[in-house]
């Protein structure tokens, strides 16, 4: 089984601090991969490495067969094959719905109008959306336009999609609609990193679950490994959560 | 007809409109003159102000640079002398160009470097979040610039541009110093023959408010047609 | 053609720069003491007062400074009286300064956090003393960057008295050109000279702005 995420010791730091520490973990394909922790922890920075929108010093990190501790990795190419889907969603505000699913699709993979469209309707049918299409992301609640969000990245048909933190900013109640839009996706075979505070969530749905602490992998297991935590950190950490 | 100043004060000024009857014509196609001026130069001093703009945010250090010089020494000088630089430069080195050209070039030059403040302000005011995630659908730069910068920044300073270009048409004004046969122009030129000064810069005066309503009107308009979001929604971005 | 540009000339200039400088005052003095009552006025409760004040600013706002100066320069002559153009220029100046400075504290007055207001109204003082000692000392501050944004204005401004003959730099600059044919040499000095009076007051009022964002 092939690895679409591999860290090999990955290193990184924001001037004179660093925030990763040697951190290693792979996720293969189909993988469901929960990273969990305090803030500050460095999950998100990790997060963020996998797609270059942060750097690192030192380590080997490979991506869907690229070697993004080398120079000269072609990003825009990277990221037609990993999707992000972010805490403040992040849509075009001057643009409806459909324009921001079919924008990238029309410009950076030569579709045309039409088959654009096409796309957009079969993902939004996807994230249960199809009647939202022609309307302005100020229209819709949050916890739609992060479905949009989602959307919007899986027009690109992406192979690996990196979700940060996507319920943080949403209210209880739209958190749930945005949970089953994930999970869905992940049944059908998605591979996935996700960044998150939902412990029952991650529980659930990740194969593989990964506990930072102070910019180093703590703890790893799957699901069985919350109820049963072999050290301190992550007994507090669920403690306060749970 | 030429009362004294002291016939004035005390019997009062006898106003008389007539020359509007006269001289209607030269007024009508002095207003269309300030129109075509401040039209074309509206239309070229946006895009030379955004360039500028894009070249003060996203160029390389010396470009930018340049372009910091250039609207600093633009919005701290007066219209005026910029006015008379170009023309009686131009004149000075043997060119033989129109008035009206020179006074485009002018007013171009001096709104390219309002509007380029403007515009740029309005692209620093578009939330980060915006940029990575444009980034992360593998939007090369330029397509950012076009499909999600410039856009969103243009509408969020559309009434300060507004204001500006208004502005800008008023200034136009001044252009009837190096001779062009706008509206200011023709009001001297009815003024020389009639000596009814003050009547005439009356009718003026209304003719220019009157056209600054109908260019904020127009420009109105040209914001519903080219911000759809706006046109449907009706709500500020 | 024509004679070179000589000291005598470069003192006339720095002369012109001196009475843009005076009339620029002028303006600023006139526009502070005829627009600080209209700002207020035009936050006052009175909805004819709101109104016509509106209106006094967008006639203003809304013609040309050059067709403004005429309307003083003839109109002062219509009243009967034969006065210098600087002081038709400085009445222009005048009413052109109200209206913009007028608008520029009537926004510093609403920016005014409304809870200060409420805070002033719950001390029992009445509206002359909650304005005098609560309102506008904030007030104040706030209109600082603006205001002095707009002294930068006035002073490009005065050079659109050139067309009522008045001897300030700009009208001065083009009589030397107009014996000299030396335009490249004597604008750019004119130039160099409002550059030298403007920039630093634009540099000072942005400065200012983001200290007042800080803080």
């Amino acid at each position: 089984m092939t690895n679409i995420v591999e860290f090999h010791n990955v290193r990184k730091s924001y001037g004179a601090i660093e925030v990763l520490k040697g951190i290693s973990l792979s996720v293969p394909k189909g993988g469901v991969t929960a990273l969990i922790g305090r803030s500050g922890s460095g999950k998100s920075t990790a997060l963020r490495c996998v797609n270059g929108l942060e750097s690192i010093q030192a380590g080997e990190l490979h991506v869907c067969g690229r070697r993004l501790h080398e120079n000269g990795v072609k990003l825009r190419e990277l990221r037609k094959d990993v999707g992000i889907v972010f805490q403040s969603y992040n849509l075009f505000p001057h643009k409806t719905v459909e324009e921001n699913i079919t924008l990238s699709p029309r410009l950076t993979r030569g579709f045309s109008r039409s088959q654009a469209r096409e796309i957009a309707q079969r993902v939004l049918a996807q994230v249960g959306l199809s009647e939202k299409a022609s309307s302005y992301p100020e229209q819709l609640s949050g916890g739609q336009q992060q479905r949009v969000a989602i959307a919007r990245s899986l027009a690109m048909e992406p192979e690996l999609m990196l979700f940060d933190e996507v319920t943080s900013a949403l209210d209880p109640e739209l958190t749930g609609e945005v949970l089953r839009t994930i999970e869905a996706l992940a049944k059908q075979g998605m591979t996935m990193i996700l960044v998150t505070h939902e412990m029952a969530f991650a529980k659930r749905v990740a194969n593989q679950i990964v506990f930072m602490h102070q910019g180093v992998v703590w703890e790893t297991g799957d699901g069985k490994m919350l109820d049963a935590p072999q050290t301190p950190e992550l007994r507090n950490f669920i403690g306060n959560g749970l | 007809m030429l009362e004294t100043l002291e016939e004035r004060r005390t019997l009062g000024y006898e106003f008389d409109f007539s020359f509007i009857w006269d001289f209607w014509p030269e007024l009508a196609w002095g207003a269309v003159e300030t129109v075509l001026l401040s039209a074309s130069s509206i239309i070229l001093g946006f895009v030379a102000g955004a360039s500028l703009a894009v070249a003060r945010v996203h160029g390389s250090r010396i470009v930018s640079t340049i372009a910091t010089f250039y609207v600093e020494a633009i919005r701290n000088t007066p219209l005026v002398v910029q006015a008379f630089w170009l023309f009686f430069g131009l004149a000075a080195m043997g060119f033989r160009l129109p008035a009206f050209h020179a006074a485009i070039i002018t007013l171009v030059i001096n709104v390219s470097a309002y509007t380029a403040e403007i515009i740029r302000a309005g692209m620093e005011s578009i939330p980060k979040g915006q940029f990575e995630a444009a980034d992360c659908l593998a939007l090369s730069r330029w397509q950012v610039l076009f499909h999600v910068e410039l856009p969103q920044a243009v509408e969020r300073v559309y009434p300060a541009l507004i204001s500006q270009f208004v502005l800008m048409m008023l200034a136009s004004s001044i252009m009837s110093q190096i001779s062009v046969e706008e509206l200011t122009g023709a009001a001297y030129g009815i003024q020389s023959i009639t000596f009814r000064g003050f009547e005439i810069y009356i009718v003026v005066a209304v003719i220019y408010l009157a056209l600054s309503v109908l260019m904020r009107f127009a420009m109105e308009l040209v914001a519903q047609l080219a911000f759809t979001r706006r046109r449907r929604l009706g709500t500020p971005l | 053609m024509g004679m070179s540009v000589t000291l005598a000339h470069y003192i006339l200039m720095l002369q012109g720069m001196l009475w843009t400088i005076a009339l620029s005052l002028m303006g600023f003095v006139g526009g502070t003491i005829v627009g600080l009552p209209v700002a207020v006025g035009r936050i006052s409760q009175s909805k004819l007062l709101r109104r016509a004040l509106a209106l006094y600013i967008a006639v203003i706002q809304g013609i040309p400074l050059p067709i403004l100066m005429f309307l003083c320069y003839f109109g002062i002559s219509v009243a009967g009286f034969n006065v210098p153009a600087l002081v038709a220029a400085g009445v222009a100046m005048t009413a052109y300064s109200s209206a913009y400075l007028a608008e520029i504290w009537r926004g510093s007055l609403q920016s005014v956090p409304k809870a200060q207001w409420e805070a002033a109204e719950c001390l029992a003082l009445t509206r002359l003393q909650r304005m005098v000692h609560v309102i506008l000392p904030q007030a104040v501050k706030i209109s600082i960057p603006p205001t002095i944004g707009f002294l930068v204005q006035i002073v490009k401004n005065t050079s659109y008295a050139v067309v009522i003959g008045f001897a300030e730099l700009t009208y001065t600059a083009r009589l030397i050109n107009n014996s000299t044919f030396k335009p490249f040499i004597v604008f750019s000095v004119a130039a160099v000279l409002y550059f030298a009076v403007c920039y630093p007051l634009s540099h000072y009022s942005r400065r200012l702005e983001r200290k007042l964002k800080r803080a």
